[in-house]
């Protein structure tokens, strides 16, 4: 295969890392909500946890884009 | 960090190829990284290194600068009713401190200013590269991965000092988690240790590629605005406006979790013979 071509492959593989992340957001967002519905005066406390949980579920996609802009831009 | 280096590089090519290219055909070719560029101001190599004063240093010394300025001008005549700009610094001071105690105990109060300052140097270089200045356009120094790993690795390695110096040999206990059955723990150790050293990789990646991402998302939607027109721009234009608040959004809460992750650091380094 072309080098180049199996480059361009690569890095649009590396991209499915945002399937993680899309099913780790969603999961936070409904955990919580879920929870939240169940016992509201809790909820506010737990907002804290939400948005770091947030933060390191779409990290975890971006990984995945930092591996596309490598395979892209330095091999 | 070859590989951050050789991509920081790439950026700065392609954007004075895509400059350059510009200047050929009027605005033929648009290139969303242009916004990475690093600019040299003032040229100065010290001892075969290049220490220029360029567009990053100077958003730093302007985000230093902005902070410092507004912590001291709003405590000036600190009344025990604050004002509307002290209660900013008070607010302020209140969320890191609490961040700091339910995090990393009332023995991670001693690194508070530590946190503090990490969070508010972040924060402010974050929210500070969403606002374009006339002349200068709009850098985001925490979109560059030598600024945030020089971060992270000061964390790591301040950190490591504290739990060497607190606990000696015992430090190593961070290590052997309690509880684990006998049988596990020569896998569990080296998982341990593995996830230790890559925690500067991951507490710096995890920053630049959200500014980063966020960034060339943003003028790529800007792009649209622009191609489309004063006809059909409208439409990603109200979409520019909702990505523009989510950035915010995202500037802010990174800059919570770099400095939340610090924390969780500095408490496993402070607690790690009762880990």
């Amino acid at each position: 295969m072309d080098p180049a071509a199996a480059k361009l492959i690569g890095a649009g593989l590396a991209c499915s890392a945002l399937i993680g992340a899309g099913v780790g957001i969603g999961s936070i967002f409904g955990n919580f909500l879920q929870g939240a519905l169940r016992n509201p005066t809790a909820a506010p406390g737990q907002f804290p946890n939400l948005l770091l949980g947030f933060a390191l579920a779409e990290a975890t996609g971006l990984f995945g884009l930092v591996i596309a802009l490598i395979l892209l831009f330095v091999f | 960090m070859p590989a951050g280096i050789a991509m920081i590089d790439w950026f700065i090519s392609a954007a004075h190829a895509a400059a350059a290219a510009e200047g050929g055909h009027h605005g033929g070719d648009f290139n969303p990284m242009h916004q990475f560029v690093i600019n040299r101001y003032f040229p100065l190599y010290l001892f075969g290194y290049d220490a220029s004063f360029t567009n990053s240093a100077l958003w730093m010394v302007m985000a230093t600068t902005l902070v410092t300025a507004l912590l001291l001008y709003s405590m000036r005549g600190a009344a025990a009713v604050p004002g509307r700009l002290q209660s900013i610094s008070e607010i302020t001071y209140e969320f890191v401190a609490n961040m700091v105690r339910q995090n990393a105990g009332d023995a991670g109060m001693k690194y508070f200013p530590v946190i503090f300052t990490l969070f508010m140097f972040v924060l402010s270089m974050n929210l500070l590269g969403m606002i374009p200045l006339p002349g200068l356009g709009a850098f985001t120094v925490t979109s560059h991965i030598i600024v945030t790993f020089a971060l992270a690795a000061f964390v790591f390695i301040g950190v490591t000092l504290i739990g060497i110096f607190k606990h000696g040999f015992g430090f190593l206990k961070l290590f052997v988690p309690s509880g684990v059955p006998v049988w596990l723990l020569p896998l569990i150790t080296v998982i341990e240790i593995i996830s230790y050293f890559t925690r500067p990789i991951s507490l710096s990646v995890r920053l630049f590629a959200n500014m980063m991402a966020g960034h060339t998302m943003l003028a790529v939607f800007g792009s649209f605005v622009v191609g489309l027109g004063i006809l059909g721009g409208w439409v990603p234009f109200i979409f520019m406006v909702l990505l523009m608040g989510l950035e915010v959004l995202i500037a802010f809460l990174q800059a919570y979790v770099f400095a939340v992750l610090s924390c969780i650091y500095l408490n496993d380094a402070l607690h790690a013979s009762e880990h």
